[in-house]
């Protein structure tokens, strides 16, 4: 495990930089998760880690050494792909034990064995190590894929949407599962997704990417309470952040030039009506078991929050309401007054 | 997910529509192969036999084709034949019965295996380079990439026997004239398009990232290639193998233009079997079916993987 630089890193295609001029120190053992649209820059972000894409421009520094011009072979990285693909040719187990029989670290047979043994108890996939790797369910697949990563201990992981074909349950396991591994291993990794619940319950941080660029970077509760602009507001939260024209809601002692508030579940205080400055009319309930989102509407703005299962309210209500510490922001989108 | 959807369509033919195109197919499979029995027959006649007219559906089989195709015989005054000691085996007695006695083997064996050796070694080599420059193609920044695919393909836009003058001086002057290397080369020439043709679309098909993996856990391009590559391309190596093989050893016009006592092939020979010793049909039949035989024992070796069609069923699409 090694600590890992980019360093101004700039990739372009054609005309447009699918990455630019992108700075980011990943720790020795530290789990980064970079967040973005599709498009970002992310599996570009990856592969310019890997080797597999040449740098325009900028340095990356794998354990100190300058790593910006190897091949891949000679960089010590480990990929799980997003679009990943087994080899048809191979058992499981021969797809588990391929990087341990390159020629560039080609281990000892009774070792391969044992790792791919141990990596396939890791992965719960065992029984399958002597099926064709046609013969897999997706989510079988995609531990295959990443137990490939896992056999090996690399300089770092980098991972791209791993677990975004799996179903709910699945990647719930496998996130937990990830974590796990992560801890035990030490590992450093570098993973890209853009499911918000993954990136926040693994990270140790989060970068949020636009267009190539890294927007921010933080742990995942500084990125959530404290974005630096209504991009990244907007990257995180369920439901997603409401945006209000300043001025529909009083926020007490608003910084100055103040032109969008950002409205999250837990800014919004709601009562009974009972004659407050501002009310709002309940437009619908959505039940999602354990809470609902209420849909609200104030001066022709909608908003939708969370509320508890069985607050007392139906649709048509009129309901008071107040704002507390709510996310401000100028013209230009730029966070306003944050700490 | 590919390849997961079952064994229904969504549009299951009905019984009647199953039943027409089953017959279409069975009457074209009729016209197609009639000619092909025919031949096959017509080896196992006598000489008489085998011209009769209206044609014979029932005969007695015999080997006198086969005797005659493989041997070289001469006809002989019936004394002589009084006064020859008994014949030893099967075939001697066979060309006595029609007065003749056998004088030696005849070509055709040696054709045989120069059309083996001409044809085989021409194909593994178009294919090689074929599969070496399509992955090139396909894999790397190649300039004018797209103009050269276009002139690789326009070598086959004439008709190659327009270039036969050209290519007989040349290669009287060079020496390749009448030699394994000469038609190897020739027949690779013009095979080799058609190869980087189809490889190319085999191998664009292969997504990258296999290779890429091979590549960032430790093996090397060419590594990857012949690990992760190949394999995967086996389906369309066998198909362009079946392809090129299949023109190099029917090929006729240059053959007959470039090789005679030495490197001739077995296509301008098996109709000169017919001179010797009148109109020998059942020989030529004999020559024929025999030729048959390797292209049909390879295509059924390489079955499986004409069949198998795409295994690309472990891409997480
Ligand atoms: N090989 C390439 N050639 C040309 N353009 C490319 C290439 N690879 C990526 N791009 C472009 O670079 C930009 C970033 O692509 P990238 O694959 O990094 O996005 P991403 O964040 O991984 O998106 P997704 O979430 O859809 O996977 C895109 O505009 C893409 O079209
Ligand atoms: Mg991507």
């Amino acid at each position: 495990m090694a600590e890992v630089l980019l360093d101004n890193v700039t990739r372009r295609f054609g005309g447009i930089a699918a990455v630019r001029e992108l700075s980011l120190h990943i720790g020795d053992g530290e789990f980064v998760v970079l967040l973005g649209p599709t498009g970002a820059g992310k599996t570009t972000t990856l592969r310019l880690v890997a080797g597999l894409e040449r740098a325009d421009a900028g340095r990356i520094l794998i354990g100190g050494h300058d790593v910006t011009r190897l091949e891949p072979a000679a960089r010590d990285v480990a990929f799980v792909f997003q679009q990943y693909s087994l080899y048809p040719h191979l058992s499981v187990f021969d797809n588990l034990a391929f990087p341990l029989r390159s020629p560039a670290r080609r281990l000892p047979e009774p070792e391969v064995r044992e790792r791919v043994t141990r990596t396939a108890e890791l992965l719960r996939i065992s029984s399958k190590l002597d099926s064709k790797a046609t013969r897999l369910s997706g989510g079988e697949m995609q531990r295959v894929a990443i137990g490939r990563a896992l056999v090996r201990q690399p300089a770092i992981f980098l991972m791209d949407e791993p677990l975004s074909s799996l179903d709910a349950k699945l990647r719930a396991e496998l996130r937990i599962e990830l974590k796990r591994i992560h801890e035990v291993l030490g590992a450093t990794i570098l993973y890209v997704t853009h499911d918000q619940i993954e990136a926040m319950t693994m990270a140790n941080r989060i970068g949020v990417l636009r267009e190539g660029e890294l927007v921010q970077i933080g742990s995942a509760q500084h990125i959530y309470e404290e974005p630096s602009n209504l991009y990244v507001a907007t990257r995180l939260g369920s439901p997603p952040i409401n945006l209000l024209p300043a001025g529909v809601l009083p926020v007490p002692d608003a910084p100055a030039g103040t032109r969008t508030i950002g409205v999250r579940s837990e800014h919004l205080r709601i009562g009974k009506a009972n004659g407050a400055a501002v009310q709002g009319v309940v437009t619908r309930i959505e039940h999602l078991g354990d809470q609902n989102h209420l849909h609200l509407t104030v001066a022709d703005h909608r908003l939708v929050t969370l509320i508890e299962a069985h607050a007392d309210l139906a649709v048509g209500e009129r309901v008071d309401l107040a704002l507390a510490r709510p996310l401000c922001f100028d013209a230009a989108g730029v966070r306003l007054g944050g700490s | 997910m590919s390849g997961r959807t079952g064994a229904h369509s969504v549009v299951e033919p009905s019984p009647l529509t199953r039943r027409i195109a089953g017959a279409l197919v069975i009457c074209y499979a009729l016209i197609a192969i009639v000619p092909l029995l025919w031949i096959f027959v017509t080896g196992f006649k006598t000489p008489p036999d085998s011209i009769a007219y209206p044609p014979k559906m029932m005969f007695t089989p015999s080997l006198e084709g086969y005797v005659n195709l493989f041997t070289t015989r001469s006809r002989q005054s019936p004394e002589y034949m009084a006064s020859l000691p008994p014949a030893e085996t099967w075939y001697d007695r066979l060309a006595r019965s029609r007065n003749m006695v056998i004088a030696g083997p005849s070509k055709y064996g040696q054709r045989f295996v120069n059309s083996l050796v001409v044809a085989f070694g021409s194909t593994i080599l178009a294919v090689s380079l074929g599969t070496l420059t399509a992955y090139a193609f396909s894999r790397f920044r190649v300039p004018l990439a797209d103009d050269l695919m276009f002139f690789i393909l326009s070598t086959r836009m004439m008709p190659p026997i327009a270039v036969a003058i050209p290519i007989y001086l040349m290669y009287r002057s060079l020496g390749l004239s009448d030699t394994w290397l000469g038609m190897i080369l020739l027949y690779t020439a013009v095979n080799v398009s058609l190869a980087v043709w189809l490889m190319k679309g085999f191998i664009d098909e292969i997504p990258r990232e296999y290779e890429e993996a091979a590549l960032i856990d430790g093996y090397t391009r060419l590594q990857a290639f012949y690990k992760v590559v190949l394999p995967q391309a086996a389906t369309g190596i066998a198909a362009t193998a079946i392809f090129c093989l299949i023109f190099a050893w029917n090929e006729y016009a240059f053959a007959a233009l470039l090789t005679s006592g030495n490197a001739q092939t077995a296509p301008p020979f098996i109709p000169t079997i017919i001179g010797e010793g009148g109109l020998d049909w059942p020989a030529v039949a004999a020559g024929a079916s025999l030729f048959l035989l390797p292209i049909v024992v390879f295509t059924v070796i390489l079955r499986k993987h004409l069949l198998r069609g795409i295994t690309f069923g472990a891409v997480r699409k």
